[in-house]
């Protein structure tokens, strides 16, 4: 699908830069503009997302197949031609959704919608507020829908530097130190990356059609493919010692981003420092990634690795679900408390994952996307009542459902899909994700499953400390939710109701992709056993 | 013998041009008076036009002057970084308060800074042990007087004093342990070494310890750690053209030398059965062992030093060693993947470094400090030309799609098709420490706000310009970096090698 001559996916990942150029040209006085460009551009970005939705074929599979792939670009980027002891440098634009990453397209588009919504009130450097985060958006996108690790590396760290200032200048009391630690944490983690990446792409060779001759590459879909791989190279065979470390490498890289116990320690500092808005992108949108680049390269390129250590991760889940959720019952500030229902929620992801069978990775991916709509949701609420009473912390207030029904009303909405709530999308992902699992690690789900208890018990107790009780005299003359507030919370609690009601508009969507996947993660094993 | 020389003559064009410009740069000093910048522009005529020449030489491969110097596609690659370096010098000097308040003794500015061009560019060609530590030595002389350049201020006499004691020494220690090596081999040419060291075994110890000693003096014009300790102080007290100049065009030099030695001298010359473009090292002599060694030192020492530094000149030095342990890596792997690595490395660090130099240099023109206090609130006081410090600080910090991120690609890349894996890991760490300093100046630019003065500083377009001269290929060679990578693999290619 094209728009003058230039594939959408291109469109739907480069509108922000273009979007940046222009807030950046606009003069500083005209704050309206600086507003409404950005809104417009993610705007459009949703329409271009609904309409990659709608026009995907849910019947294709993906993942490691080009014919599988939709949407695809593909063109030469970095073409060096070969010196006999160098080869030749080839690095492609490759760029293509499949079940996996359209869901992921469709949520990051409207996780920037909602965020540029509520960052209507930002005052402090607008403009530089704005460019940055289409600088963001740019990059969250690339990363979901590139093909080609190298330009997905580019990504990566493309996102970097614009989160690095989105907190450290314009987030709370302690921006610098959260902003640093984030800093530095991801780049730990990318830089693992990009040795494993390297070593990579010294291991694949593919056939230059054209030419005959045979060529490094950075192609995912190349790496996924045992046959690609050059014997005797660092990487090759099955089962290897370099194999285990480069996953592992790997794992760190997309862990700390997910973030998984113990790199989580960055985290509740990044999101209560954050603007709320930056809140709802790192938790909504950002987190996914660790998951998506564990289940996008992780896994079919290492299938046999995922194998090995899946009982590791299984544990890891294990704990990210039971400890996050204790330390979200500890905490006293509301942002803090939902930051760890963040681990807790995305270890739900993480079991899921090592379920290794559909319904599992099903869930797992459904959780993707509906983790990063509540979430989006609690950080917003949290946004709303902190501009009103400048204090996050639980126990001050008390009887808000008196002073503030409606705002009331949409909290609850968005507390009862967080724990779970039979109706509400929470549900069917976090059922999906530990039916499949039980299937495979018994001990782990059942242990797991006393996450959802406690999830219940912080947030309920979290609502009725706030809601309920007493009225705090000192909050009396809170005005109720905004027209501007309800006008981003109302589309993800539509969005929270409708998928709880009909899950099989995303399931749809996500299924012959997983399925695919974990045919590809199940045979990769035994395919390397043979001699 | 004659037509020899005449041959030779006509290979020298670009070393006879930078002679006569700096001839040229004294008389005009005379005669066109005292306080004028004339001098400084005969110099960057002169620059240019031996750059010209040099791009000239692009192809030719061979030895003139019988053996002493080459003149091959690895000398023109670095004779045309020393060269580019040296122009840009010369213009950030034409804005630089250091040089404009000294103008009286422009004349001498410029002819040291052609002397030391001169210097260098034999560097990039010597094959011959004496030439080496000719060339060196007119680099090192003409530099500890450039150190000093502004002698009001006693912290350049003071680094100008250091540089010759260190330089001395270092150079003292280098010229003993190539006595020993003449001593070993009966040969000063380095491809005579390399025939004496096949054909007949000698004393390992002996070799052994001459290398060191020949170390001594590369790891001093390289500042690698243990011999950098005069790096920060020259760093801090000299000009801060010229140490921009040394931090870049002296270290490539060094570099260079050093390749040439290693890979001409130093390599199993009759090895069989490897892979085009690996070589080896001499049987039970594993030199690149050594080189590693300082390698991890020099960069994890210069990262974590760099990190406790308030001035942002000495954190420029400690990061700028830490760059030489990171291009140190491409040595250690005995391949043309490890050095087309390194003068990946150099191209980039060129642009990236010499553009933190020009923003620190244009700042303390303003505000008179290079303290990083003196920073807060810059982006909000110049926005520009903060956000260009951020493209070169992230650049050097390795992070895509900055052209410093290439450089450090193809070193990873270099060094873990040898397998020199846990090198690679060390190196990866070392980048995640130096964002942190890095960092600490962005923040003071755009996370603090400004302490005291708020007015806006405004820069002239010209000086916008160099800016963005400098800025835009950081940026270009991160995205598209085909056309440094075919110029680095085809200038890995020394006279006489296969």
């Amino acid at each position: 699908m094209e728009l003058l001559g230039i594939g959408i996916l291109t469109w739907i990942t480069f509108l922000p830069i273009i979007g940046m150029v222009a807030v950046l040209i606009v003069p500083k006085e005209n704050q309206g503009a600086v507003k409404w460009l950005p809104l417009v551009i993610t705007g459009v970005q949703v329409v271009l997302a609904v309409i990659i939705f709608f026009n995907f074929n849910r019947g294709m599979a993906g993942i490691n197949t080009l014919e599988g792939m939709q949407f695809v670009e593909k063109g030469t980027w970095i073409d060096i031609k070969g010196v006999p002891w160098f080869g030749r440098i080839v690095v492609e634009y490759f760029m293509g959704v499949d079940g996996l990453s359209v869901s992921m397209v469709l949520l990051t588009a409207l996780i920037s919608f909602i965020a540029v919504i509520a960052s209507w009130n930002i005052e402090k450097s607008l403009k530089g507020y704005m460019a940055m985060l289409l600088l963001l958006d740019t990059g969250m996108m690339g990363v979901f829908v590139a093909l080609d690790f190298f330009l997905f590396y580019v990504f990566w760290e493309v996102m970097l530097l614009p989160m690095y200032f989105l907190i450290g200048v314009w987030g709370g009391p302690r921006r610098e130190y959260a902003a640093i630690k984030f800093f530095l944490y991801t780049l730990l983690g990318s830089v693992l990356m990009l040795l494993a990446m390297i070593a990579l792409y010294f291991s694949v060779t593919v056939l230059d059609p054209s030419t005959g001759e045979k060529i490094y590459t950075f192609n995912m879909l190349a790496m996924m493919d045992p046959a690609n791989f050059e014997p005797g190279s660092l990487l090759a065979g099955v089962g290897t010692q370099w194999r285990y470390i480069a996953y592992v490498a790997l794992f760190i890289g997309f862990a700390i981003k997910v973030p998984i116990f113990p790199f989580h320690t960055w985290l509740p500092d990044a999101h209560v420092e954050a603007p709320t808005a930056i809140s709802v992108i790192l938790a909504g949108v950002l987190l996914k990634m660790g998951t998506y680049g564990i289940l996008r390269i992780s896994y079919p390129i290492f299938p046999d690795a995922a194998n090995y250590f899946v009982v590791p991760l299984a544990i890891l889940a294990l704990i990210n679900i039971v400890y996050g959720a204790l330390c979200a019952m500890a905490q006293t500030d509301l942002k803090k408390l939902i930051a760890y229902s963040s681990v807790s929620h995305m270890g739900v992801v993480l079991l899921g994952m090592a379920a290794m069978n559909t319904q599992g990775m099903v869930g797992a991916v459904f959780q993707m996307f509906n983790h990063g709509t509540i979430t989006a949701m609690l950080f917003l609420i949290v946004g709303v009542i902190y501009d009103r009473a400048h204090t996050r912390d639980i126990d001050s207030f008390g009887g808000l459902a008196i002073t503030m029904p409606k705002y009331t009303g949409i909290m609850t909405v968005a507390f009862f899909a967080a724990l779970g709530l039979p109706g509400l999308s929470g549900f069917i992902s976090e059922a999906f994700s530990f039916l499949g699992a039980f299937q495979t690690h018994r001990v782990i789900t059942i242990l797991s499953t006393a996450g959802i208890v406690l999830t219940a018990a912080y947030m309920l107790w979290a609502l009725q400390r706030m809601f309920l009780g007493q009225p705090n005299e000192k909050w009396a003359g809170l005005p109720d939710i905004n027209g501007r507030e309800l006008s981003a919370l109302v589309p993800l609690a539509i969005i929270v109701i409708v998928l709880g009601v009909y899950p099989g508009l995303m399931i749809d969507v996500l299924t012959s992709s997983l399925n695919h996947l974990v045919e590809v993660v199940k045979t990769g094993a035994p395919v390397a056993l043979v001699p | 013998m004659v037509e020899q020389l005449l041959q030779s003559l006509s290979r020298f064009l670009p070393e006879t041009t930078l002679t006569v410009a700096l001839c040229s740069t004294v008389v005009v000093s005379l005669f066109l008076g005292r306080k004028s910048q004339a001098t400084l522009f005969v110099a960057l005529a002169g620059l240019v036009l031996a750059t010209w020449f040099s791009f000239d030489q692009m192809g030719v491969s061979e030895t003139i002057f019988s053996g002493m110097v080459a003149v091959d596609p690895f000398s023109v690659f670095f004779k045309l970084l020393v060269g580019l370096s040296a122009i840009l010098i010369l213009l950030f000097s034409l804005y630089s308060s250091e040089v404009q308040s000294t103008l009286h003794r422009a004349g001498e500015y410029s002819a040291l800074i052609l002397a030391m061009a001169l210097g260098m560019f034999l560097m990039a060609g010597a094959s011959n042990l004496l030439m080496m530590v000719l060339a060196i030595e007119l680099t090192s002389l003409s530099s500890y007087i450039l150190a000093g350049y502004t002698r009001e201020a006693s912290d350049s006499s003071e680094a100008s004093l250091k540089y010759i004691i260190y330089g001395a020494v270092s150079t003292g220690v280098m010229l003993y342990g190539i006595s020993i090596l003449y001593g070993l081999t009966g040969a000063t040419d380095f491809y005579g070494i390399n025939r004496a060291l096949t054909e007949e075994s000698v004393n390992s110890v002996a070799l052994l310890v001459s290398i060191i000693m020949i170390l001594v003096g590369f790891g001093y014009k390289i500042s690698a750690v243990p011999f950098h300790f005069w790096t920060p102080d020259v760093y801090e007290g000299a000009p801060i053209t010229i140490t921009a100049f040394l931090s870049v065009a002296s270290k490539a030099a060094g570099f260079a030398l050093m390749m040439r030695f290693f890979k001409v001298s130093f390599i199993d010359a009759n090895a069989v059965g490897l892979p085009t473009g690996v070589w080896t090292s001499l049987q039970g002599f594993e030199w690149n062992k050594i080189v590693a060694i300082l390698s991890v030192l020099t960069m994890t020492l210069g990262n974590l030093v760099a990190v406790w530094q308030n001035n942002l000149k000495r954190l420029l030095a400690y990061s700028s060693i830490a760059h030489a342990g990171y291009m140190l890596m491409g040595v250690v792997v005995l391949s043309d993947k490890g050095l087309a690595a390194v003068l990946i490395y150099f191209m980039v660090y060129l642009f990236m470094n010499l553009g933190a130099f020009y923003v620190v240099m244009l700042v303390a023109n303003k505000t008179g400090s290079e303290d990083i206090d003196s920073y807060k609130g810059l982006g909000h006081r110049s926005p520009l030309v903060s956000v260009a410090m951020v493209i070169f600080f992230i650049s050097l910090a390795g992070l895509p799609p900055t052209a410093g991120f290439i450089g450090k690609l193809f070193l990873f890349a270099a060094l873990l098709d040898a397998t020199w894996i846990w090198l690679a890991v060390v190196g990866a760490l070392n980048s995640v420490v130096s964002l942190y300093y890095y960092v600490r100046v962005v923040r003071n630019m755009f996370l603090r706000d400004p302490e005291g003065n708020a007015e806006p500083i405004l820069f002239s377009t010209p000086q916008l310009a160099i800016v963005m001269l400098l800025l835009l290929p950081t940026l270009f060679f991160g995205l598209f970096y085909s056309p440094m990578v075919e110029l680095a693999n085809a200038s890995v290619m020394m006279f006489g090698i296969r």
